[in-house]
């Protein structure tokens, strides 16, 4: 099968910026190389400032790396001019951790649903109105909500509405940076199962860039485990849990805090 | 053993634009003791922010708190007049946040930051304010005592920012410290080091300490004991291992039953469903009356709808608020 994207030595430095003005330069992504094929999870798990940032941010099209590519659809998205790049921005969608910060809390859940499609300029209204619809009832809200401001939504609402908004250009590929991370664990768990029921009936591949690493192992089908710009391991999460070979994975795993796992009944789904 | 600060029956509400009241806290009752870590697990919406404030009367405007005592050496704090609590707040009972980059001063000198509180608590004379500070920062800072106390806000990684708001939460060598969600902003790592700040100064201090987070993992192996809110309500309360390990709560049960974990054999539970608790805590699916979880919960019975359960022994130190272990 081919790869739906396929990264080869990506390399983003920031210059620091100082008041002698010496350029310094600060290197956020080193040689970063790394292929998802579609409709798979790739988990990006990292301490912060080890670069997995910096790499949804590349893969996005919002930061252009220093050197290296990105190749999606037989095209390298580091090199396409503006025009081209417009054209398959929409098929890559990022999603972001707080969805009270990423979603205008002055519009109401319709405008905010819609504006991508407007930008699009290829619908009409109704269509617009139906496709909105549509996609809230895909991630699990009630089309009741179209009127409302999402301030007045909880927290997992938001997140959905979020996820809803990224889905409605049909993209095929969904970057999550830390997208569960400022969720109440209980509500953690109906976005993950809400991403792997996309998954399974879209085909998306996706993205899940996180610090946890119970959360990663659990949605991914392989693990990169970043440090310091770079990709310091990479595996299936059965040998990244069981057989962690490099000192950062390590010190990850040994950082998620555990709960001895208790004996339950089963829950009602 | 006596409570350093016992809480009875704290009911706590806040008031809408139309006038309304929607209660945060229904009748919390627990005692805090000596020396002791209690754990308050609570998700969005439970009440443990409007918890930790209420104890020392730091709410907003338009929060009311309708009823309940907050016993603290000899007197109830929610009596007490507004100088008598100036007094105690930050010195006897202090107050650590969430977001460190906040609670700090953006242009002020760590070490400045702390010298504050002790001068305004009555500690006076520039080198009684140094010395102190440096035997502060000594305590929560390995080494770089003087590079940190020099230091900006900015200038510190997010670990630190949260050391200098815990050196002006003990600087006035106070009996409790509550925290509400103190490492919610850190990554994994720092989060364990944090903790481990906290529990090194039980240690050396004899602190009794109220931590607040949403979660539970963090508690074990660090909390003595945990207290379960939900709705404003505590749905559970025992110490720590018993509650972790096995909770009796339908509603405990089934949070932890939704958390991922690593310890499992991987190749097996990756990539089924979590199990999730149905439907959510928003104010317009909560009921009315009866037990605040029973929508959600998959063990109601016909009593549930009717009633509020009230507080049940299911040990000598565990007690559980649920019709299942009444009579």
């Amino acid at each position: 099968m081919q790869p739906l994207l396929k990264v080869e030595n990506l390399v983003k430095r920031y210059a620091k910026r100082s008041l002698a003005d010496a350029r310094e330069e600060v290197p956020a992504l080193n040689a970063v190389s790394f292929s998802i094929f579609p409709g798979t999870t790739l988990a990006v798990v990292g301490e912060s400032g080890s670069g997995k940032s910096t790499l949804a941010a590349c893969l996005a099209c919002l930061e252009s790396p220093t050197t290296g590519s990105i190749w999606y659809e037989e095209k390298d998205l580091v090199k396409l001019g503006a025009r081209a790049r417009r054209q398959v921005r929409p098929q890559l969608q990022l999603i972001f951790q707080d969805p009270a910060s990423s979603l205008n809390p002055r519009w109401k859940v319709l405008e905010i649903l819609v504006e991508p499609l407007i930008l699009q300029r290829n619908f009409n209204r109704e269509e617009m109105n139906q496709r909105a619809n549509s996609l809230l009832e895909r991630v699990g809200l009630s089309p009741d909500i179209v009127k409302r401001p999402p301030t007045e939504l909880s927290g997992g609402q938001r997140q959905r509405l979020a996820i809803a908004r990224a889905l409605a250009l049909q993209p095929k590929l969904l970057i999550l940076d830390e997208a569960l991370s400022a969720l109440d664990c209980s509500v953690q768990a109906q976005i993950a199962n809400l991403l792997m029921e996309l998954q399974s009936s879209l085909g998306m591949t996706y993205v899940f860039i996180t610090h946890d690493l119970a959360m990663a192992a659990y949605l991914a089908d392989e693990i990169a485990v970043m440090d310091g710009g770079r990709i310091v391991e990479q595996g299936p999460p059965e040998k990244i849990l069981k057989i962690p070979q490099h000192e950062t994975t390590r010190q990850l795993l040994a950082a998620v805090p555990r709960i001895i796992p208790p004996a339950l009944p089963a829950v009602e789904q | 053993m006596a409570s350093v600060l016992e809480i009875q029956d704290l009911h706590v509400s806040y008031r809408s634009r139309e006038g309304a009241l929607h209660p945060a806290l229904a009748g919390v009752s627990f005692g805090l003791l000596p020396a002791e870590i209690l754990g308050v697990l609570g998700e969005s919406g439970s009440g443990k922010s409007t918890l930790a404030g209420s104890l020392l009367r730091l709410l907003p405007r338009n929060a009311k708190i309708l009823r309940g005592t907050v016993h603290f050496e000899g007197q109830d704090l929610l009596q007490a007049r507004a100088e008598e609590l100036q007094q105690i707040r930050g010195r006897r009972i202090s107050l650590i946040f969430q977001e460190p980059s906040l609670a700090l001063h953006p242009t002020m000198r760590a070490g400045e930051q702390v010298r504050q509180v002790l001068a305004a608590h009555g500690v006076s004379g520039k080198s009684a304010l140094n010395k102190r500070t440096r035997q502060v920062f000594a305590e929560v800072f390995a080494e770089d005592v003087e590079r940190i106390s020099r230091s900006y806000p900015h200038q510190l990684s997010g670990g630190q920012r949260q050391r200098v708001l815990i050196a002006q939460a003990i600087a006035c060598g106070p009996a409790v410290v509550i925290a509400d969600e103190p490492t919610a902003s850190l990554d994994p790592a720092t989060q364990m080091e944090i903790l481990g700040v906290f529990r090194s100064l039980r240690e050396k201090l004899g602190l009794a300490m109220i931590f607040i987070t949403h979660n539970p993992a963090l508690l074990s192996g660090f909390a003595d004991r945990v207290l379960v809110l939900y709705d404003g309500r505590v749905a559970e309360l025992g110490p720590a291992a018993t509650v972790l390990a096995s909770p009796r709560h339908p509603y405990t049960q089934a949070l932890f039953a939704s958390l991922p974990s690593v310890m499992e054999d991987s190749e097996t539970v990756r990539r089924k469903r979590l199990p999730v608790i149905p439907g959510d805590s928003s104010p317009s699916s909560l009921p009315r009356q009866g037990c605040c979880f029973e929508p959600r919960c998959t063990e109601r019975m016909d009593i549930c709808k009717e009633r509020e359960p009230g507080v049940v022994k299911v040990s000598a130190s565990h007690t559980v608020s649920c019709f299942k272990y009444e009579g």
